[in-house]
């Protein structure tokens, strides 16, 4: 009961969330085909990056704009992996040197380097996929966060990062597929990923890590440490003084929030099929802190609310209007802008006060269900700190 | 008048015969049960099929053109009776410059809409991200740009040359004209153009006994050319070999001009630029350089008059046609063909159809389908004018494709 009281503050959010699995796990898959559904799929692995970002940038108030390089990371262990399983020596007899992917081969290269030897084991490859994100994450965050680099300047930083690393992919195509990517992905442990049993199974396996990944990210918000990140966000002197290591704080939770996006990045391969370096770079990673701003960044399951709008709108738009879809896009963006101003209000607001309530699109819908989560919460952590403490 | 009756009868007889030959396959129009076994969306009067381009995005400036083209033949072939009496409606879907999005598109397409073939895509990373959706729900896919070859599926006609069509005969062309001995090779840091230089630089090695001075590489959007144009001057190759794409052609070229390297003192050789790449560099900076192709807008046969001049009757006088425009217009009339000859839309059918199929209307001339579902073409050098259009100088014969070429791996 304690540990429920920790997930859901009141009644209204355990509504929200119940209200939230019943539509991700039975509505949505009974009421679409296989291949909507699969869409969908692909949308939610884009709502563990969300997830991150609720707590990184919603709660810790740093703003990365290079999340796609995590997702990446963890999208290209995963395709590595299934990429040598597809490339046995008699799929790829034609090639000058059977048994490595084809563009290799395509690459004049006749051995596998070595950095692609341990992707061969499944358990290496499952483990690297969220490890090898959170230590890069770890490694970058602990440089920066230790000589407290932080707002706008950790913002470019990030973002230079994602474009070295779609560069870096790019211009070594042998051993990465360059700009193609790694394409045609078509079994895991000897399981077709393809079929449609194989979709469903990777959709509620989709859904039910990202569940999970969600509770935990509310589980740290409902804590006290949670109350801590938002203290440092609004009075980061404050807590450095009353003898909080704010740079570890930090380091913990950017490497959290890169170890969700590199599992959105394998679960995006297994249902996608390829992985690519325009996942990679500076755009999908801008646009992920789109979703997440619309749907608000302050709410978990807003926050993935927001994957799935903006990319079920894209969908839409750009099948029913394949040459003015962007427009309709930008246009939606405006009128989110306009008509929910707060949701958006926190790009702008550099202070990080809690002026914005909860009037987010996606969680302005539930608006009635939820009370507000306003700063009195973040003022009650700062309340916490002995008056000493004040200059 | 004795002289011209004849003449008019012979005229008109073509245009009599194609009347009653549609006449006589819209009369037997086959049974859709008969046509159509797998379930695509055909009916007894129409048949759907997709097409699948970057409308938006960096790559929308290219694939324009391509969607124009298909566009083009299949409003000819509509108003021609259509396919097995059946009118060819279109699907559009913007693949948005995004690999991804081509995937989810391709399978929208093939899945949702059941579409009869898809018209589409340009750049390799696209057709790559598409092909294992086109493999796995067996659709087929007619692919029009030139490309790096070492791909060859079931499921996909390509319409553009292989890059040893492209790269061998140009090559051989500039030696002999030229007397080159040493070459500069030049290109995006992609996989194509990556490709496209290793086989030049086998053939230039192996066969020309000639020599590769330099060999660089830029990322796509590369702007700044100037350290590269130092090392042209030191190193004063006989022929620049550009395989360079997209935006970075408009620098590379004005920054060449720029540095004094005209041709009136240096040799060029491109295969990466066509007349719609002109219309963004400017005739005036490239003029007297040499471009590849298999085909120019300045062909000049009957077959190239009328599509230039369907082309403009319908997208503007201004319009301009390159390579990849012309190879996307084939596509509609290889599929019609195909379907025509299997008498059935269904995939495997027409792919078993495919192979031999002849196109003697083809704007560049004439195209056969070789079995390995690529076509036969020949190739040509045109060097630029002022006015963005390029004078032919030379022609090959036939070129059999060859995508996993021996020797040059």
């Amino acid at each position: 009961m304690i540990f429920f009281r920790t997930l859901f503050k009141t009644k209204g959010e355990a509504i929200s969330f119940a209200v939230f699995v019943a539509l991700i796990a039975i509505i949505l898959p009974l009421a679409l085909p296989i291949f909507r559904l699969n869409l969908v799929g692909k949308y939610l692995s884009y709502g563990f990056v969300a997830i991150g970002l609720v707590l990184l940038w919603g709660r810790c108030g740093i703003l990365s704009l290079g999340q796609g390089v995590f997702f990446g990371l963890g999208g290209y262990c995963m395709a590595m992996f299934l990429k040598l399983e597809a490339s046995d020596p008699v799929s790829t007899s034609i090639q000058t040197t059977p048994g490595i992917p084809d563009f290799m081969d395509w690459n004049q290269i006749t051995q596998l380097p070595w950095f692609w030897e341990p992707f061969k084991s499944f358990t290496f490859a499952s483990c690297a996929v969220f490890l090898l994100p959170g230590l890069i994450a770890f490694i970058i965050g602990w440089a920066m966060f230790r000589r407290r680099v932080g707002g706008v300047y950790f913002a470019i930083i990030t973002q230079a990062i994602a474009l070295i690393l779609s560069l870096g992919i790019d211009g070594n195509q042998g051993f990465t597929g360059g700009r193609n990517g790694i394409t045609d992905l078509k079994t895991l442990l000897g399981w077709d990923i393809r079929t449609t049993g194989a979709q469903y199974t990777l959709y509620f396996l989709c859904v039910f890590l990202l569940l999970a990944s969600a509770l935990l990210a509310k589980y740290i918000i409902n804590t006290r440490f949670g109350r801590v990140l938002m203290a440092m966000r609004d009075r980061e002197d404050r807590v450095r003084f009353s003898g909080y290591d704010v740079a570890m704080c930090r380091t913990f939770v950017f490497a959290l929030a890169a170890m969700l996006s590199g599992l959105g990045g394998a679960l995006f391969v297994l249902q996608v099929g390829f992985m690519s370096p325009s996942l990679v770079g500076i755009i999908p990673s801008i646009e992920m802190v789109i979703f997440t701003a619309v749907g608000g960044r302050l709410s978990v399951i807003g926050a993935i609310l927001g994957c799935l709008i903006v990319n079920f709108g894209k969908t839409a738009f750009s099948e029913a209007y394949p040459d003015a879809w962007l427009y309709l896009m930008g246009g939606t963006f405006i009128a989110v802008v306009m008509f929910f101003p707060d949701g958006l209000a926190g790009i702008l607001d550099k202070s990080g006060t809690l002026k914005a309530k909860l009037s987010t699109l996606g969680t302005g819908l539930m608006k009635k269900l939820k009370p507000a989560e306003s700063a009195e919460k973040a003022s009650a952590a700062v309340a916490e700190i002995p008056k000493t403490a004040e200059p | 008048m004795k002289q011209r009756t004849p003449s008019l009868h012979r005229r008109l007889l073509p245009v009599v015969g194609l009347l009653a030959l549609s006449a006589i396959t819209a009369s037997a129009k086959p049974p859709t049960s008969e046509v159509n076994t797998t379930g695509l969306a055909v009916t007894d009067d129409t048949v759907t099929v997709g097409q699948l381009h970057s409308a938006t995005g960096t790559m929308a400036i290219s694939e324009t053109g391509s969607i124009q083209a298909e566009q083009l033949a299949i409003d000819q072939i509509n108003a021609a009776g259509g396919v097995l009496g059946r009118q060819i409606k279109v699907i559009k879907e913007d693949g948005a410059s995004d690999w991804p999005t081509f995937a989810e598109k391709a399978k929208k397409l093939l899945v949702s809409d059941k579409v009869g073939t898809v018209f589409g895509c340009w750049t390799s990373a696209s057709r790559k991200a598409v092909l294992p959706v086109f493999e796995k729900e067996n659709g087929m896919l007619y692919y029009p740009t030139f490309y790096e070859g070492l791909e060859q599926s079931k499921n996909v006609i390509y319409t553009g040359q292989e890059a040893t069509q492209q790269i061998i005969a140009g090559l051989d062309w500039i030696v002999k004209e030229k007397k080159a001995k040493t070459f500069y090779l030049i290109g995006s840091d992609y996989i194509w153009p990556r490709t496209s230089a290793k086989i030049a630089r086998k053939h230039i090695e192996n066969v020309i006994k000639g020599t590769v001075v330099g060999e660089e590489y830029y990322a796509l959007g590369h702007t700044q050319f100037g350290s590269l144009i130092n090392k042209i001057k030191l190193k004063k190759p006989d022929v620049i070999y550009a395989i360079v794409v997209g935006g970075s052609n408009v620098s590379f070229y004005k920054q060449l001009k720029a540095a004094g390297i005209t041709s009136a003192k240096q040799t060029l050789l491109t295969i990466s630029v066509t007349e719609d790449e002109v219309l963004g560099i400017g005739g005036e900076n490239l003029v007297g350089f040499y471009s590849a192709m298999k085909y120019f807008q300045s062909l000049d046969n009957e077959n190239n008059k009328t599509f230039v001049k369907a082309f403009k009757d319908k997208y503007g006088a201004n319009s301009v046609i390159g390579d990849v425009t012309q190879a996307g217009y084939l596509g509609p009339w290889l599929w019609k063909a195909a379907v025509e000859k299997a008498n059935s839309f269904d995939i495997d059918k027409i792919a078993a159809a495919s192979p031999g199929l002849e196109l003697t209307t083809a704007p560049e001339g004439y195209v056969k389908v070789h079995p390995n579902h690529h076509l036969w073409s020949k190739l040509r050098i045109g060097q630029w004018g002022t006015d963005g259009q390029a004078k032919v100088l030379y022609e090959s014969e036939l070129i059999e494709p060859d995508p996993f070429p021996k020797g040059y791996q």
